[in-house]
């Protein structure tokens, strides 16, 4: 397993909408999507669930806990100095 | 009188067991050890794990490196099971467990989840305002804590290592576990003394 990002780098979630191209599995939250955070923790690699609910050859990913800052998310409700630390797949992530 | 929609409910699920055991894909005997280790399976695992941290540093390092190691160590069969994490809180950081997209938890230490757990309320209520459902539920939470909300989405599962309450300095494994209910360990509620 070769992690592309490590604690503490800052990564931005993709702002990808695979839901409006058709069937699929995902496992990474709406409220992130295009969102910046920051690596808190590499979790090790899993196998893709986008691949594996369908039941189609799945291969590992790596598997990070990214830390968002939450009012900047839900700044009509949120409160700092509260967070979100979200599970997200590598290919989620790029550089920020 | 029958329920027609949980009729229909079950004879999905006889006829999914029955399609895969005729394919080979599990036995009997699985279906019955998986039911029996999930019906094992309680908070009190849960709080065995917190407690015993708070009285070993050494039991402490272990399960919150690896949780499936800890839970394993008190007899849980983890194989097959996702990874267990443990969060630690600190006086200045608290941890709240929820997952947005279906209902992951950490049954092989917690058990059956509840049903609000799995509701929509509490699903898209906690990320958007965990401070108001922490206050209604009794645990309001101090302005100067970060609050961490840990949405649940994928591979691993997540309970939480509260602060040890003040006043407990002599007390057993036992006593301390009592204080660890299921809402401490997802992190709705925060440990308290008996009044």
């Amino acid at each position: 397993m070769t992690a592309r990002f490590a604690p503490g780098s800052r990564v931005l979630v993709k702002n990808d909408w695979p839901e409006e191209r058709g069937p699929c599995h995902i496992r990474t939250p709406h409220y992130l999507r295009g969102r910046a955070g920051q690596v808190e923790r590499v979790l090790g690699a899993f196998r893709n669930p986008e691949d594996l609910a369908f039941a189609r050859p799945a291969e590992t990913r790596v598997l990070y806990h990214v830390v968002f800052d939450q009012p900047g998310i839900f700044p009509a409700d949120g409160k700092a100095p509260d967070k979100l630390l979200v599970e997200i797949f590598e290919h989620w992530l790029e550089a920020a | 009188m029958s329920n027609p929609a949980r009729a229909e409910s079950v004879e999905q699920l006889d006829r999914l067991v029955a399609a895969l055991l005729a394919k080979g894909v599990v036995t009997e005997a699985e279906i019955a050890e998986q039911q029996a280790s999930t019906d094992r399976a309680s908070p009190e695992i849960g709080a065995r794990i917190v407690a015993r941290a708070w009285l070993d540093p050494a039991w402490r390092a272990m399960v919150l490196r690896n949780g499936t190691e800890g839970a394993e160590a008190l007899g849980v069969s983890m194989a097959g099971a996702p990874p267990l994490g443990v969060l630690e809180d600190t006086a200045k950081r608290h941890h709240l467990i929820v997952c947005t997209l279906c209902s992951c938890y950490p049954r092989a230490v917690l058990g059956y989840p509840p049903h609000w757990y799995k509701s929509f309320s509490y699903r898209s209520r906690v990320v958007r305002e965990p401070r108001a459902v922490m206050a209604e539920w009794g645990s309001p939470v101090a302005d100067d804590i970060e609050l961490r909300v840990v949405d649940s989405t994928a591979d691993y599962r997540w309970m939480v290592l509260p602060v040890r309450p003040a006043g407990t300095d002599d007390w057993t494994e036992d006593q301390l576990a009592a204080l660890v209910t299921r809402d401490v360990l997802v992190g709705v509620a925060l440990p308290k003394l008996p009044a």
